[in-house]
């Protein structure tokens, strides 16, 4: 065991761990970052090492347009998301790839086959493809840093941006890395005013296409020689295509097959595979999501099977892998059928009770990204729609000007505090400008909370811990124009239903402001809390309080006897009763019970 | 001299602490000489879902995910979880299983019961079946959230590590200020299948 020689050197990292590491070995100065699974952890983890800079942006454009003002500076660079943030920076994106670098620049796109946290599972390698960036793409956390140290040395070998793309089962997977002594910059820091390359102009940018165009084909002879995409040579009656962490899913299943490992998803080598196709029988091209490989390995003319075997849509796993290949299916136990345990909002969370007065008002909800949207699951069932961060202003605008006057007062708009700044912002200022009159609820629970708790621009907070000026949520929705701005505790869910009924009604914009923390932030849980318990003999099972979907609130079933012997009528199904080591005493159950049954623990 | 290698699974619900289980499990085998890789999501599947960790160790490992049907060692931190991932268990595999039941939404909210027989429809997956108390465990040393590593202690028994790499993890692992709780919570859970038949 080689790499376990040496133990003060050798770390178990996960991906976006190594990712962080690889930067800070790189030298990196400045990252910037929007939040998302699965790669939120790099930068929490790169802000930790000492001598850099590292923030979170309100969105994955403006961090990118961060990283490429740092690399303009003359300093490595970085900006990381997941892969629907690359579609928020895809502008700033594209254009950079003419300009180039001056600092090694690196985006880091953490891709989510199936769909473990994510609205969809698109594949970014057609990023690359599109906006003519090399990719590299690692199988491990072990290539995961060796590949960020590298993507620096390419970006500014090459003058150009460098992709680099994980999987959930990259970035949150742990493997073992050696650690490398950081390394020192090769220029120091200052910004060379060079029109040609940095104004893109069109008769720029024209030029800087030819440029472009000439380092993809220098990066393909690259591709050809690098040992990150190598032929494992075995047994030549199959001989399998991969990459990324597929390529640990081949080598579990097929430990004696053939394999060419490709590294770097683009720009694709062209007499590697020539190579590799001539020494093999059957040829088969394992990878998650599209035929992308499978497509550039066709195009040469090479016979290959990919996609008719392997599945599109979802993960892989060495037995999907295996199943595919050989055709056979592995028996095995048949999954035992169990209730299922979906995510929930935790107990305590204040949205739970916007939710379950809206839901009393029978509106259409267009919804967001956040926790919230977990509101959609019974029992609440509060939310109609979801497509993209900050997509629930546009939307509600977009149907109430497609329902005209029979609309009027039934489309509500739900969007986080971190969400409306991501891209909210600007669907606000739509809504005024072209006289709608949306009602927005703005959640406001002081923190980005779905990723796991990280700052915001509203929270007062920065990455590095630092004490910052917030941004002002009720004077930014004034400023807009919004005149009827409100502020409620969503946790007193009759006040909440009350202005809710009045807004709603209104003939004009107005935004509610749901200010409640949210119920893992530390300083919540450090508070002192009641604990409520449900008083057996008061409870007649009416159900009332289990429609909060509380994790804390538990069904007790009872069967006629049961229910005799408790007391109760023979009739009564059940009766309610409350988790003390779940409940958070957010104190919205209690109004619920008309038998006054729910009341605060008092031992 | 060939090195072990095995496959654990790790099965329980969001903010039971699995997380924080499987890294300390993984520190002892590194520390131990093993190449390991584990894998786990994040996100929303945090928030009181389902949650899973897949570790595997041995002189060389590939895949950070088990395949089902390969687990050699299934630990569950509550007690439907087991059964949602039995399948994941080998033939003649172990189970570790905290008897503790928390109730998903359809149980809690009164659509369906919780299942009455967990316990059976487990001891036919495997006659290799551990139920333990980690939560009384845990109560008792007044720190509900040491549950996680109770779980640990017992689960140890099945694997080829030797106690003192658990507590060195610890030591490594964990905030000074609860290692020593955690290193009791350790041994409390070593101590519950302590003379018990573990044979594969």
């Amino acid at each position: 065991m080689s790499v376990l020689e040496k133990k003060e050197e050798i770390r178990l990292l996960s991906g976006n761990e190594a990712i962080a590491r690889g930067a800070f070995e790189a030298g990196v100065k400045v990252a910037s970052a929007y939040p998302g699974t699965p790669s939120t952890e790099i930068l929490e983890n790169f802000v930790r090492y000492e001598g850099v800079y590292a923030e979170w942006a309100p969105n994955e454009k403006v961090a990118v347009e961060v990283a490429i003002g740092a690399s303009m500076g003359g300093v490595r660079a970085l900006a990381t998301m997941k892969h629907v943030g690359v579609n928020v920076a895809a502008d700033p994106i594209f254009t950079v790839s003419y300009t180039g670098v001056r600092g090694g620049l690196v985006i880091v796109t953490a891709d989510d086959p199936e769909l473990h946290s994510s609205q969809n599972e698109q594949d970014n390698r057609h990023y690359a493809v599109a906006a003519k960036i090399p990719m590299l793409e690692p199988s491990d956390s072990f290539e995961a840093k060796e590949f960020t140290r590298l993507a620096f040395e390419l970006s500014e070998k090459y003058d150009t941006p460098v992709f680099l793309r994980t999987t959930t089962r990259i970035s949150h997977a742990k493997g073992v890395v050696r650690l490398d002594a950081p390394v020192a910059p090769a220029f120091p820091p200052g910004f060379t005013s060079d029109p040609a390359k940095w104004v893109m102009l069109p008769v720029n940018g024209k030029l800087r296409h030819f440029v472009v165009e000439e380092r993809t084909k220098a990066l393909r002879e690259f591709a050809e020689s690098w040992d990150g995409n190598r032929i494992e040579w075995g047994d030549r009656s199959l001989g399998i295509i991969t990459a990324g962490v597929s390529y640990q899913y081949v080598k579990e299943a097929f430990p004696d097959a053939s394999v060419l490992k490709i590294g770097l998803a683009w720009p694709l080598p062209v007499r590697l595979f020539r190579e590799f196709a001539a020494g093999v029988t059957r040829i088969v091209v394992v990878e998650e999501l599209d035929p992308h490989l499978e497509t550039h390995v066709k195009s040469l003319g090479i016979r290959a099977q990919g996609k008719e075997l392997i599945p599109i849509v979802g993960e892989l796993d060495p037995r999907i892998v295996r199943q595919a290949i050989t055709g056979e299916a592995i028996p095995v136990r048949a999954p035992e059928a169990v209730p299922s345990r979906p995510p929930n909002l935790c107990p305590g969370c204040p949205h739970r009770g916007l939710f379950f007065a809206l839901k009393k008002l029978k509106v259409t909800v267009t919804g967001d990204i956040g926790c919230y949207t977990l509101a959609t699951l019974p029992p609440l069932g509060a939310m109609d729609t979801c497509i993209c961060m900050g997509a629930s202003i546009g939307n509600a605008h977009g149907m109430e000007k497609a329902l005209g006057p029979d609309g009027a007062g039934k489309v509500v708009a739900v969007i986080g505090d971190s969400t409306f700044l991501h891209s909210g912002v600007t669907g606000l200022m739509n809504v005024v400008y072209n006289r709608g009159a949306s009602t927005v609820i703005l959640l406001d629970n002081d923190i980005t909370a779905m990723t796991g708790a990280q700052e915001n621009p509203a929270t007062g907070k920065t990455l590095h811990g630092k004490p910052t000026r917030r941004t002002d949520l009720p004077a930014l929705c004034r400023a807009l124009g919004v005149e009827h701005v409100y502020t409620v505790n969503p946790h007193d869910m009759t006040q909440t239903e009350a202005v809710l009924r009045r807004e709603v009604a209104r003939p004009e914009p107005s935004v509610i402001i749901t200010k409640a923390p949210c119920a893992l932030l530390p300083e919540h849980r450090r508070k002192q809390r009641p604990v409520y318990e449900v008083i057996a003999d008061l409870c007649t099972g009416c159900k009332a309080c289990s429609r909060l979907g509380c994790p804390a609130i538990e069904w007790v079933p009872f069967t006629p006897e049961e229910a005799t012997a408790a007391g109760k009528k023979t009739t009564q199904k059940g009766m309610a009763r409350i988790s003390p080591l779940l409940c958070d005493g957010c104190n919205q159950c209690p109004p619920l019970c008309k038998f006054q049954a729910i009341l605060e623990r008092r031992s | 001299m060939s090195v072990p290698k095995g496959d654990v699974f790790l099965a329980g619900v969001g903010g039971q602490g699995t997380l924080l289980a499987s890294e300390v499990l993984c520190d002892a085998f590194l520390l131990s000489g093993f190449d390991v890789k584990k894998s786990e999501v994040h996100g929303m599947a945090q928030r009181g879902g389902s949650v899973t960790t897949h570790l595997r160790f041995g002189p060389k490992v590939f895949s950070p995910l088990i395949e089902p049907g390969k687990a050699d060692l299934l630990v569950a931190f509550e007690k439907i979880e087991a059964l949602r991932f039995a399948h994941y268990l080998r033939p003649g595999g172990a189970m570790v299983v905290n008897a503790q039941e928390i109730f998903p939404p359809s149980v809690a909210t009164g659509q369906e019961r919780y299942p009455q027989d967990v316990t059976e429809r487990l001891r036919a997956v495997t006659d290799r079946l551990h139920m333990v108390d980690a939560l009384a465990v845990a109560l008792s040393m007044r720190e509900v959230r040491a549950v996680n590593i109770v779980l640990v202690g017992a689960a140890s028994h099945f694997l080829p590590l030797p106690e003192a790499a658990y507590e060195e993890a610890m030591k490594a692992r964990l905030p000074s200020m609860i290692v020593d709780v955690n290193v009791r919570a350790f041994r409390a859970g070593r101590g519950l299948l302590r003379g018990q038949s573990i044979d594969s």
